[in-house]
């Protein structure tokens, strides 16, 4: 199953090399894979995974584990950030 | 006490400066800077005046913690009654200017009349004067400086001053110090220009030594520094990829206002994005962002100084905008970017550079060209009217229509009467992407509903420095709320703009509530000034604040009526990202907050809260 993740700020490094000038990968992943599962699957250290988008909508922690993601989907995560 | 208790008066009619006390009893109410500036500002002037004349008076005010230890304590704000809005104009700036007004003596400079030819104002200490500014008139703000330091030679000296758009009477021009930090919106540089003021040059050597608890008052701003520290967005996130590393955020979620509004993604948000500046171009190997900056005792040093490329269009012909220099921040890149469809991060720079160089608030810059691009594009401006073809998306005409109202050069002089004048003149008011006049910064009001309001109720017009909605309803602080929802954000943005207000007049920067709480703030207020400064207290008088600006806007001529947002984002639904089918709802939250603020379903406080804030 399709789908594409996007890593920016600090998480950027946890993009292979060649996606880093876009902020994003697309991935093959199976069917109901989760937004947590994914987001383990990738190694991404917890403390920088605080602004979780699925399809430019936030996914509280607590329901990380039980949304599951369906083609063509778009997961974005951030580390803790902050401007204005 | 951290206030010198001293105010310079002065008059430009009549030539004179005069040292006069700081009314206390005000500062005990009122702490300083924004709040201070506000009630002296009120009580000297009729809410009525043109703002561009001689009556209008023009106030600039540090807090108790500017000049002091504390961290991000080198702020002030710039008072006055705004010509873009007609409303109260506040406007903060960082760098170290507000630093030097303290260490010479003053806490506050009021500036009255207006002056029969171009003056600067000199400050050594206690010794102030008026100098004829008649060789600085037309010339930038960067000129103004390096002349200004030659001329006393004095490398020290710190530099407020208006460039080419201030003198031209540019609505929304700026007072820029320190080269590119600015008291930015609401054209406080036009009225500084009206009155043929060119800059004010200051430098002391006196230091900030009277803190009333000094040892308190170190472990206090000692702690807070700590806290700043560990905290990952004000430690970590900021520094390094500033303010600029929500563009990428903002656009995912579909809270990108982009080409004036349209839209709501913009699909070259990445090309302009914090990411983009890190990586290096292809043209010359470097990276667009060199380092970041400190303001004045800032433990985070959110700013940003790049280096332009050279090669680039609109300054292959211009080496002395080779150099780094500052920008760019996220507003900024926003409104000369996305606001405009351009994502073309040079011309961005170049244009920045721009409204640093001549005192221009890029973000109503920006939003203004949106306007009229979009006019240009429904074929109601032509070419020939503006001078060159003008499509979403030009970094041409982006670059252009920069240098042209800078210096008020043709259409740049249309251009720089702001959103709603150029749409009115036009026959497309509802294409203005204001409030009270002002244009919108960089979060669309419809992805976002409690940032909707705070524009809506923003005491100088759109704004997202009144309330910044978007550190719950985006960052999760001081907790996650869900930006689809109405239901919670009038009691919170009630909370987020009592509690700006204390920040605002204290000599802080409002980056620190990232981290800080009032646990932070409060000690640091209570170690540094006399008498008692409860949290209680201190967000009472951010609320008394936020009246006192309300009913002089009130006594100006605004009503409930106003309290509200272009019917684009009222009526025309987001067509996409997370954020589609969204329109913002102001209906269903502005009654609510008129009750929370104690005013009448018409938006006037009542006599009760009046009576309940000491006003």
């Amino acid at each position: 199953m399709p789908i594409t993740l996007k890593l920016y700020a600090f998480l950027s490094d946890y993009l292979p090399a060649e996606a880093r000038r876009s902020n994003a990968v697309a991935l093959d992943v199976p069917d109901e894979t989760t937004v947590a599962a994914l987001i383990a699957s990738r190694a991404l250290p917890p403390r920088l995974v605080h602004l979780v988008l699925l399809n430019g909508q936030f996914v509280p922690p607590q329901e990380r584990g039980a949304r599951t993601l369906t083609a063509g989907d778009v997961l974005a995560i951030w580390p803790p950030i902050a401007g204005g | 006490m951290a206030w010198t208790r001293k105010i310079l008066r002065v008059n430009l009619t009549q030539g004179s400066c005069v040292s006069e006390a700081l009314n206390m009893e005000w500062a005990a109410q009122y702490l300083g800077q924004r709040g201070l500036a506000s009630r002296y500002l009120v009580s000297e002037i009729d809410p009525k005046v043109d703002p561009l004349s001689p009556e209008n008076k023009i106030i600039y005010a540090t807090g108790p913690l500017t000049g002091t230890m504390a961290s991000t304590g080198g702020r002030y704000s710039v008072v006055t009654k705004g010509p873009l809005t007609g409303v109260i104009a506040c406007s903060n700036s960082g760098g170290f200017f507000g630093a030097e007004l303290k260490f010479a003596g003053w806490d506050m400079i009021i500036v009255e009349g207006k002056a029969p030819t171009p003056v600067y104002l000199h400050i050594e200490n206690e010794r102030a004067e008026l100098l004829p500014a008649d060789d600085l008139w037309g010339t930038t703000v960067w000129s103004t400086e390096a002349t200004l330091k030659k001329r006393h030679q004095d490398p020290l000296l710190r530099v407020s001053s208006i460039g080419r758009a201030g003198e031209n009477q540019v609505l929304f021009a700026a007072i820029v110090n320190d080269l590119h930090r600015a008291a930015g919106r609401s054209g406080v540089g036009a009225v500084m220009g009206s009155k043929n003021l060119k800059a004010i040059a200051v430098r002391g050597t006196r230091g900030v030594g009277n803190i009333a608890d000094a040892k308190a008052f170190m472990a206090a701003a000692t702690a807070g520094k700590k806290v700043l520290a560990e905290n990952a967005v004000t430690g970590q996130g900021l520094p390094t990829y500033g303010t600029q590393v929500l563009m990428n955020v903002i656009n995912e979620m579909g809270a990108l206002p982009t080409r004036n509004h349209r839209d709501v993604e913009f699909e070259g948000a990445r090309k302009i994005s914090a990411e983009a500046m890190h990586e290096k171009r292809a043209s010359d190997g470097r990276a667009h962002l060199v380092t970041n900056q400190a303001c004045f005792g800032c433990t985070i040093a959110c700013g940003r100084i790049s280096r332009i490329d050279e090669t680039h269009f609109s300054v292959e012909t211009k080496p002395e905008y080779w150099g780094a220099n500052g920008g760019l921040e996220y507003e900024a890149a926003w409104a000369l970017g996305s606001a405009n469809g351009v994502d073309d991060l040079e011309a961005l720079q170049f244009a920045n550079l721009l409204c640093n160089e001549d005192g221009m608030d890029p973000i109503s810059f920006g939003a203004t060209v949106g306007a009229v691009m979009e006019l240009y594009d429904l074929g109601i401006l032509s070419k020939e009217e503006i001078g060159l073809e003008a499509p979403f998306g030009s970094a041409e005409a982006l670059c252009r229509l920069a240098e042209m109202t800078a210096r008020g050069e043709g259409f740049g002089k249309i251009l720089g009467q702001g959103s709603k004048r150029v749409c009115a003149k036009y026959g497309k008011p509802e294409l203005s992407m204001t409030v009270k006049g002002q244009e919108f910064p960089a979060y669309d009001g419809r992805a976002l509903q409690g940032m909707g309001l705070a524009y809506a109720t923003s005491n100088r017009g759109a704004c997202h420095l009144r309330g910044y909605m978007v550190s719950s309803e985006v960052f999760g602080i001081p907790v996650k709320t869900d930006p689809r929802e109405t239901a919670g954000k009038p009691e919170m943005l009630k909370a987020f703009q009592d509690a700006t207000a204390v920040v605002d007049s204290s000599g802080l920067c409002v980056f620190t509530t990232f981290a800080w709480t009032m646990n932070d703030i409060q000690p640091q207020i209570q170690a540094a000034c006399e008498g008692e400064w409860s949290q209680e207290s201190l967000l009472q008088m951010g609320e008394r604040i936020w009246n006192l600006e309300r009913d002089f806007n009130l006594a100006a001529g605004i009503t409930g009526k106003d309290d509200t947002l272009p019917p684009r984002l009222l009526n025309e639904p987001c067509k996409t990202g997370g954020s589609k089918g969204m329109v913002a709802e102001i209906g269903k939250m502005l009654p609510e907050y008129y009750s929370l603020r104690g005013w009448t379903p018409d938006g006037v406080p009542t006599a009760a809260t009046r009576s309940r804030l000491g006003l």
